[in-house]
């Protein structure tokens, strides 16, 4: 830029401080009432949960409860087998993550780490199936699993994480990627071969992608809902989203139970997010950015 | 796992050999570890794709019956009002969700990327409602679509307007579905404020000495190099709009007057509640090369407005 005058910059100067510090203001402001707005929701939900039974159908509405009424948390448990449910979701959580890690892990090494034949058009492949829709699989899984007599069992929910889900081998060989060559080299000197330098090396250096990958499966298995609609139909073996739906039908006239237990089923993933939320922010910048 | 280890009795052969050796070595172990998605990618993506379309040719309910019928379901459904009619919700839903949640998602990226105070703090509650997707997502919004003492209209009445009977309303029901495609903005909003911190701030710099106002820097270099991240997004976006499914099933079940019946709703109905498998199955293949082909156009579409060179 050409040097200009100085007096005549200064008034501008103070201008333009001016009108940043309003738009400053309105950003924040708007940032703020974006905010309230994206809040309110959960906001009503935990009002009714804790309002008494006869409030809820009041009109017009109240917005605050006169008392809190905890013993609302209470009645699900009462009603069906919640804590059942809780269970089924843990187990088929917990085995689809062991799955998922080993498996995924095993795969984004070899992906970012061995030379092989095709290796890179078979990358490509990793990277089309991620855009595959899901509803494809429904049927033609339905039959196989119907063959394999696994209905009513938990075995579709969790059989097919132990084959490397193309999103979380993506995520994970991004991350291999990151580890430094001389590690290998080292290690290939101390006799290691490619599996032993996987389980030695990379995988213990691993842990915060790891942690990435769990945290992302738990919240997938926990919210799924069309895969347990399938394949479960008896009451005692439903996950706590399938279940949550036997409460609505359930507990129409009685609101603030219903968004008890809706509290309480989303609970634990709220849990996950808050105690992990920077792995969360960090594998969506491995994953989104560089796609 | 760990015992595979194998004794390296190449010490002796000459180099090249040895090299030789060592690639096949690489390649077999290349191949071995990337056995699970192999196998996976056959049994989960490549018989999916190929028994979708084979079992579209018969009429069958899985148990005890398969009738051959040819091409019957796939010239059914173009004469099928409910499919066009489930088809075209979804499109309604997709054309409209994708741009206005890409939008929304942009928008509060951008203003949380602007070295604001406890951006940590707003970023959460944005992101908050897309942790909680499903069933509990579509409990809380039909309650909160309460007509009388629901939220919304509740505040609408505070204001003076007396509000729409939203899911229950045949006009109203696809918007209020989409409203809560918006309110989980917060997934999309993530990767965009990732994009932006590799946007390099050096950029920025230059152009504000060369006295670029905020609202040129966000034209000329954030949207620009954000592109491949938005494309990206969208992308993401486009697939997961054509399979709204929970939220129509639980908060209006299709209804009412079908206003909500979806591509997926009515696969869902017509295979797993009157096993009518070959059908469903025929539906889901033609819905497959719609999503498609609306993503190939996404991507082809992608050369004339993505930056890559960054």
């Amino acid at each position: 830029m050409a040097a200009t005058a100085q007096p005549e910059q200064l008034p501008n100067y103070r201008a333009r401080g001016l009108q940043e510090i309003l738009l400053r203001v309105l950003l924040y402001l708007a940032i703020l009432i974006g905010a309230v707005i994206f809040a309110l929701p959960f906001v009503w939900m935990v009002r009714t949960a804790v309002m008494p039974k006869f409030e809820v159908f009041l009109f017009p509405p109240r917005w605050l409860p006169s008392e809190i009424v905890w013993s609302n948390f209470l009645n699900p448990f009462k009603v069906f087998h919640f804590e059942r449910w809780f269970l089924n979701t843990i187990i088929i959580a917990l085995f689809s993550m062991v799955g998922t890690t080993l498996s995924a892990a095993i795969t984004g090494f070899s992906f970012a780490r061995l030379r092989f034949p095709l290796r890179d058009f078979l990358f490509v492949v990793v990277l089309a199936t991620m855009i595959l829709p899901e509803h494809i699989r429904l049927i033609p899984n339905y039959l196989l699993y119907t063959k394999l007599g696994w209905v009513d069992t938990f075995l579709p929910l969790i059989v097919p994480n132990w084959f490397a889900p193309a999103f979380f081998v993506f995520l994970l060989r991004q991350f291999f990627l990151t580890i430094p060559r001389d590690y290998d080299d080292a290690a290939y000197i101390d006799g290691c071969n490619p599996v032993t330098l996987f389980w030695r090396i990379h995988l213990p250096l691993s842990l915060p992608a790891l942690a990435v990958v769990n945290i992302f499966q738990l919240t997938f298995i926990w919210n799924d809902f069309i895969n347990p609609l399938i394949y479960l139909h008896k009451e005692p073996q439903f996950t706590v989203a399938l279940g949550l739906r036997l409460f609505q039908g359930r507990m129409s006239n009685n609101m603030q139970d219903l968004m008890a237990a809706s509290l309480i089923a989303v609970l634990p993933t709220l849990l996950v997010f808050f105690f992990a939320q920077r792995y969360f922010v960090q594998g969506i910048v491995v994953s989104g950015v560089k796609g | 796992m760990t015992s595979i280890s194998q004794t390296q009795s190449a010490m002796g052969t000459p180099p090249v050999r040895r090299a030789l050796k060592q690639r096949t070595r690489e390649g077999l172990y290349g191949y071995l570890m990337i056995a699970p998605w192999l196998l996976g990618f056959l049994f989960f993506t490549l018989y999916p794709l190929i028994a979708s379309f084979v079992i579209g040719l018969y009429s069958t309910n899985f148990l005890n019956s398969w009738k051959w019928v040819g091409l019957h379901w796939f010239q059914a459904a173009f004469s099928d009002a409910l499919v066009q009619k489930a088809l075209l919700n979804t499109a309604y839903f997709s054309f409209v969700s994708v741009p206005l949640s890409s939008a929304l998602a942009l928008i509060i990226a951008v203003m949380l990327n602007q070295g604001i105070r406890f951006q940590s703090f707003w970023r959460t509650v944005y992101y908050l409602p897309s942790v909680v997707s499903g069933v509990a997502v579509a409990l809380l919004w039909k309650w909160l679509y309460e007509p009388n003492i629901g939220l919304f209209n509740t505040i609408l009445a505070a204001v003076g307007i007396q509000g729409p009977r939203w899911i229950l309303d045949e006009a109203w029901a696809m918007p209020s579905v989409i409203l809560i495609a918006l309110w989980g903005a917060g997934g999309a909003m993530l990767i965009y404020l990732a994009g932006l911190r590799g946007i390099p701030t050096a950029l920025y710099e230059a152009a504000e000495i060369d006295g670029a106002s905020s609202w040129r820097r966000f034209w000329a270099i954030t949207l620009p190099l954000l592109t491949p991240t938005i494309l990206f997004n969208v992308v993401l976006n486009i697939i997961g709009s054509w399979q709204v499914f929970t939220q129509v099933l639980l908060m209006s079940n299709g209804g009412p007057n079908n206003a909500t019946l979806t591509a997926v709703l009515h696969i869902y109905r017509t295979g797993f509640q009157k096993a009518e498998f070959g059908y469903a199955s025929a539906q889901g293949w033609l819905l497959f090369v719609v999503v498609l082909a609306f993503v190939l156009f996404a991507l082809r579409s992608a050369t004339s407005w993505v930056n890559y060179d960054r």
